[in-house]
């Protein structure tokens, strides 16, 4: 059986295969839960100041099978509720990563401190939802913003800082390098992409918010991309998120230059079975192809490339 | 599971009680009693609702409580609403006697099961409360296929004048059953499965919570370690005996733990 195990940020991690912020997070019963289904990493919902109630629904919209889309908006109940719900996910021995949003740096950095004192093992910075006024990915959009936040957040924690970044942007690498700079410690990429769907006989968008993000095997190519892109960038560690359902998806943003991956349509179309299935199947395939450590091909597409 | 919305006409509107009103409407995926849709009234909200009628065509039963049922309630004959689903899990109709115990538009999830059940077969006794007479829902639904029903309202204008659970109680006490289904406010459930407990009579419960995603997704619909919407909306009482928040608080849209 090949070795699954991976670091991200001199943190070990018992596989690459993580819960993506937003899915199944919100509760410390299904973080648990989804630890003990065999995820490496579990993702929190990103969570703010307040308690925010999010969109009212229509929140999402399925396709068959290529993706949905999701205007949530960002709901979750506030950081002052949200330890109880870590502490219940810690308590059965997951590798937490708490994920914050907000407004500006200041609002970032003292989200990040109270989130890291939950005993979170490392923060992700959600710079990227793409439907949420003035947060995430209209923060996330500007490089000189994107250092700032980082900046900011490094200087309130000690735990390893992780930006996850928008494909929203002409140039998503670049802000991956501005979250370098300001010292980020990895990049997890991407979040949604912005799109739309439009009921023909209505004449109106389906999501109450209108606009939404794109997930699922649809985005799996523009994800692949941007973390192509950003390893060719930054040196820090990359995340690769988006459209990951199979052994191969994995490698995929493994040879593009991911050490971890993260996954969320996944969970809801096949359920939190996923991660079991694709462990195995994954260390499988890795023996197939007589490789014996997964972390031997992080980035291994870019050498080969490079010679031809 | 159908994944994707459809969108359809209401065929037909009927005022139930004075707060509660049926939609039917086409939806061809075949539903199973327990399950329920999404339906979305265009302009307004997206809402979970048990089906009330699993054939052709389909129907859910709504009552007035927040302001977006409250504006499914005004939705006329001929109106366009998006269905998605059939969501979540059914009724095991195989137990020979049922005994059925609704409060107010809690037995909308009720009757289309008792309805199955007794065409396989079963015997069905239904308990049914209200808060007054005319708002005791589906009673001559049930009547037509149960063995007997009995009624309660809070007022007494009709049956016993008190809860329903004094009703399910004596009848626990006075006839045998193979299984309780009940849906209605979680204190009530609790209070029903007290009593049938020492029995050693499984009670299943319909749950009602939050939902967003109704996929299993969104952690909405959180119910300690279980999602609603994928691993109910049918919980056997065990699982919900466990757990400390049931009859105590829910999530509110923000995931923030509430009062019931
Ligand atoms: C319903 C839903 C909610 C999400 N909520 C968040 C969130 O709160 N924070 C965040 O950083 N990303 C959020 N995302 C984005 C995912 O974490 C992920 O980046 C994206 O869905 C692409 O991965 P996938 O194709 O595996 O789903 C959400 C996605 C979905 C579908
Ligand atoms: S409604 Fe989204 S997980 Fe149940």
């Amino acid at each position: 059986m090949a070795d699954l195990r991976t670091t991200v940020a001199g943190l070990p991690f018992r596989n690459p295969l993580w819960l993506a912020s937003g899915i199944w997070g919100e509760s410390g019963n299904s973080l648990k839960g989804a630890w003990d289904a065999g995820a490496g990493g579990v993702v929190t919902k990103s969570i703010g100041s307040q308690p925010r109630m999010g969109y009212p629904n229509p929140t999402i919209e399925t396709y068959e099978k290529w993706g949905m889309l999701n205007a949530m908006g960002l709901p979750n109940p506030g950081i002052d509720e949200y330890p109880q719900e870590i502490a219940v996910a810690r308590a059965a021995g997951a590798a937490v990563i708490g994920s914050v949003f907000g407004a500006d740096a200041d609002e970032f950095a003292t989200l990040a401190a109270r989130m890291a004192a939950t005993g979170v093992v490392a923060l992700e910075l959600n710079l990227s939802c793409p439907h949420a006024k003035g947060l995430g990915s209209e923060i996330g959009q500007d490089p000189d913003q994107v250092r700032d936040v980082v900046r900011a957040v490094k200087r309130a924690v000690r735990i390893p800082v992780i930006a996850k970044i928008t494909p929203n942007h002409f140039d998503p690498a670049s802000l991956a390098a501005a979250a370098e700079s300001a010292g980020a410690d990895a990049i997890s990429a991407i979040n949604t992409i912005r799109a739309l769907s439009i009921d023909v006989q209505l004449r109106r968008p389906v999501l109450a918010n209108g606009l939404g993000g794109l997930s699922g095997p649809a985005i799996k190519p523009v994800g692949l991309a941007c973390v192509w892109q950003i390893f060719d960038r930054v040196k820090i560690p990359i995340v690769g998120v988006g459209g990951i359902q199979q052994p191969d998806d994995v490698l995929e943003y493994v040879l593009a230059g991911a050490r971890a991956v993260e996954l969320g349509t996944a969970v809801a179309f096949e359920g939190i079975g996923v991660f079991s299935r694709l462990a195995r199947e994954l260390s499988q395939r890795l023996d197939t192809l007589q490789v014996s450590r997964i972390e031997e091909l992080v980035g291994a597409a870019h050498t080969v490339s490079a010679r031809s | 599971m159908n994944l994707v919305r459809t969108i359809t006409e209401v065929s037909e509107r009927i005022v139930e009680t004075p707060s509660t009103v049926t939609l039917r409407f086409r939806f061809p995926p075949p539903a199973a009693p327990g399950q329920f849709v999404m339906i979305w009234i265009p302009g307004d909200d997206e809402l979970p609702m048990s089906l009330s009628y699993t054939g052709d065509p389909k129907g859910v039963t709504i009552k007035a409580m927040g302001s977006s049922s409250r504006g499914a309630l005004s939705i006329a004959d001929g109106t366009l609403v998006g269905i998605r689903g059939p969501y979540g899990n059914r009724f095991d109709l195989s137990p020979s006697r049922v005994l059925l115990v609704g409060g107010g538009s809690g037995t909308a999830v009720l009757a289309p099961a008792a309805e199955a059940a007794a065409r396989k077969g079963s015997r069905i006794v239904a308990a049914l409360g209200a808060t007054t007479g005319a708002e005791l829902l589906f009673e001559d639904r049930l009547r037509a296929i149960a063995e007997s029903v009995e009624v309660a309202t809070d007022d007494g204008s009709v049956g016993h004048h008190g809860y329903v659970t004094d009703v399910s109680r004596r009848l626990l006490s006075e006839q045998s059953f193979d299984a309780v289904w009940t849906c209605g406010p979680e204190v009530m459930m609790q209070k029903v499965i007290a009593a049938a407990l020492p029995r050693q009579i499984p009670v299943f419960c319909s749950m009602e919570r939050q939902m967003k995603c109704a996929m299993g997704m969104c952690d909405a619909c959180a119910l300690g370690p279980y999602h609603v919407c994928t691993d109910g909306p049918v919980f056997p009482s065990h699982q919900l005996t466990a757990l400390p928040e049931f009859g105590r608080t829910k999530r509110d849209s923000s995931g923030r733990r509430v009062p019931l």
